[in-house]
């Protein structure tokens, strides 16, 4: 068993030399290049903490984009976790067909972020498209979509919600794993249908509801397909999520510190969230026992 | 609910009335349900259904109606779409495509299965924080670590190839993937493993007979993840290629629509169904996978 002690390093090599090179050192470059000026030209110059200092003093562009994109956030998560579980719950009934409508809800997530969707995002959303035909058959006259501040960032939080199928399967199988003899003694004890999925079912899934508030907001702030090509970030920058600011301003304007400074703002409010949501998952995270593995 | 909610009610309901009155309750909750799972449904597919009507429409007809079914049947949205404004026909850009995906899922594969065997079936020093390592690396916002890559990628010299594509994927460098990995080899068994080590074999045959055979479902949902990820990447590609000739399906499409969307309409259309194509047969070819890698990974370890 001694070699063995050593052994699991060498099938753990590719993983610790990835590590490394792709992840810590970029990590920490990155936050040594957000205290610099740096163009790529000439080496990085030391900066201190002017950046920071611009971003939050003098950047109106940081100001907006940060705002628009926690509003994105804040909107779309939630929403997409209630439907997903919304739907998922109504699913969890023994219906029929139940295999049909699993894959016609988790179709859309598969295409995902793919830029084709994003370009029939751009059809379906134009004054003369799909969605309006079908309001104006409801007797209202055509949204300008795109063109208003407000309505253009709801079109990117609905294309996220269209795609709430993976967040739906993982509610769905945690749902099937729940003890069926917890629902009839809830039954017994003369709980109804709502009280059983609040103080029943809820309570159960919080570790999946957990999992998928986590994932689902990390992948949120990192957004960038569909302002990118839906909106280009306009209006009047409502859709200019931070990931698009970033991108700009490293690889079309090459300024790498300044670039870098936002990345990690960014990456400092993710991880505060991160964190929140961990610390107070001790207080509503319910882990019944070790039966599920 | 309801279903598991009878037998116990029938015995608690003895009034006839009132088990009749819930019969009719349930037949209604039945259709409502059955109702809104079909609008829903239909809110999903149809906008899919309509972009590939609508690839067959004409440019006039696009937006002249609601109806998916073209009027007049045309391919000249995917004769002149697959053409393209460059030198290259879409063939081109999908053959890069594969050529960036095939690398990556292979590499991916035979690394995440080395560091999952790692992870599930070895002690070592540091094992937890190591392990702990791959969480962090889960949740671990790219956008902090892609600007010193690209500085990386380009002091190495890797710029508009598909190294910097490739590479890191090699490396294990999809957490989610050994993640996943890991969690299916700790449910498995391990007395084949024993006994092929009694059989005398050493820890690479065991890996390569006896624990790849096991993984199958668990490798096949890597790889089928894989490479729908990579098929839908848009920013990777748009970081690091430059040369139109080595462009993927995503960044063909996108320039297609910069150069030719202000009027050809059903191009544009025609060549995003295109590269949807791929990702939808796999999907469908291999459905069951899908469900229950994602299912797997949901799971708390």
């Amino acid at each position: 068993m001694r070699s063995q002690r050593f052994l699991g390093y060498a099938y753990l090599a590719p993983y610790l030399i990835g590590l490394v090179i792709f992840t810590a050192i970029p990590f920490l470059s990155s936050l040594y290049l957000s205290f610099t000026s740096y163009d790529l030209m000439s080496s990085p110059r030391w900066t201190g903490l002017s950046n920071y200092q611009k971003l939050f003093t003098r950047d109106r562009t940081f100001e907006k984009s940060l705002s628009v994109t926690l509003i994105y956030v804040f909107s779309t998560v939630p929403l997409k976790l209630a439907f997903a579980l919304f739907i998922a719950a109504i699913l969890n009934y023994k219906l029929k067909f139940i295999n049909f409508f699993r894959t016609a809800f988790y179709v859309p997530s598969i295409l995902g972020g793919s830029i084709a969707i994003a370009v029939l995002w751009r059809y379906l959303f134009s004054t003369e498209g799909l969605v309006n035909m079908a309001i104006a058959t409801l007797g209202f006259g055509p949204v300008d979509w795109f063109g208003d501040p407000t309505n253009a960032l709801f079109t990117i939080t609905l294309l996220r919600c269209w795609q709430f199928g993976s967040a739906m399967v993982i509610f769905l199988a945690a749902l099937q794993s729940i003890d069926k003899s917890l629902y009839e003694a809830a039954s017994i004890d003369g709980a109804g249908k709502v009280t059983t999925f609040f103080f029943v079912t809820l309570p159960l899934l919080t570790p999946v509801i957990f999992f998928n508030l986590v994932m689902q907001m990390v992948q949120a702030f990192q957004e960038f397909n569909g302002p990118y090509i839906i909106t280009q970030g306009g209006p009047l920058k409502s859709t200019y999520l931070l990931p698009l600011y970033i991108y700009e301003e490293a690889f079309k304007k090459f300024n790498m510190g300044y670039a870098s400074a936002i990345a990690w703002v960014l990456f400092a409010i993710i991880m505060v969230l991160t964190l929140v949501a961990f610390w107070s998952s001790k207080k509503w995270v319910y882990y019944a026992g070790d039966k599920r593995s | 609910m309801t279903d598991i909610h009878l037998p116990t009610t029938s015995i608690r309901i003895t009034d006839e009335a009132a088990a009749a009155k819930r019969a009719r309750m349930d037949l209604i909750s039945s259709v409502v349900r059955y109702a809104l799972l079909f609008g829903v449904g239909f809110l999903m597919l149809y906008p899919l259904i309509w972009l590939v009507g609508a690839s067959f429409k004409t440019n006039s007809e696009i937006f002249s109606g609601a109806g998916f079914l073209p009027q007049s049947p045309t391919v000249e949205g995917y004769v002149q779409g697959w053409q393209t404004s460059t030198p290259y026909t879409f063939g081109r850009f999908f053959w890069n495509s594969f050529l960036i995906i095939l690398p990556k899922v292979i590499g991916t594969a035979i690394s995440c299965t080395m560091v999952a065997y790692a992870f599930a079936r070895f002690d070592f020093p540091f094992k937890k924080i190591l392990f702990g390592s791959v969480i962090a690396v889960l949740l671990l916002p790219n956008v902090v670590t892609r600007i010193p890559q690209y500085i990386l990628f380009r002091d190495l010299g890797w710029l508009d190839s598909f190294l910097p594509l490739w590479v890191p994927s090699a490396l294990a460098g999809d957490a989610f993937f050994v993640f996943m990995l890991v969690q299916f080899l700790r449910s498995l068994p391990t007395d084949m493993e024993e006994a092929a080590r009694v059989d005398g074999a050493n820890s690479l045959q065991t890996l390569v007979f006896i624990v790849v055979p096991m993984l199958g479902p668990a490798l096949v949902s890597v790889c089928l993840f894989q490479f729908m990820w990579t098929m839908n990447d848009f920013l990777g590609p748009l970081i690091y290629i430059s040369s139109v000739d080595k462009y993927p399906v995503s960044l063909a499409l996108k320039l297609s629509i910069d150069t030719t969307e202000a009027f050809e309409w059903n191009r544009i259309l025609a060549m995003s169904v295109l590269t949807i194509t791929p990702a939808l047969v796999v999907f469908f070819a291999a459905q069951r996978y899908f469900i229950e890698g994602i299912s797997a990974g949901g799971r708390k370890g």
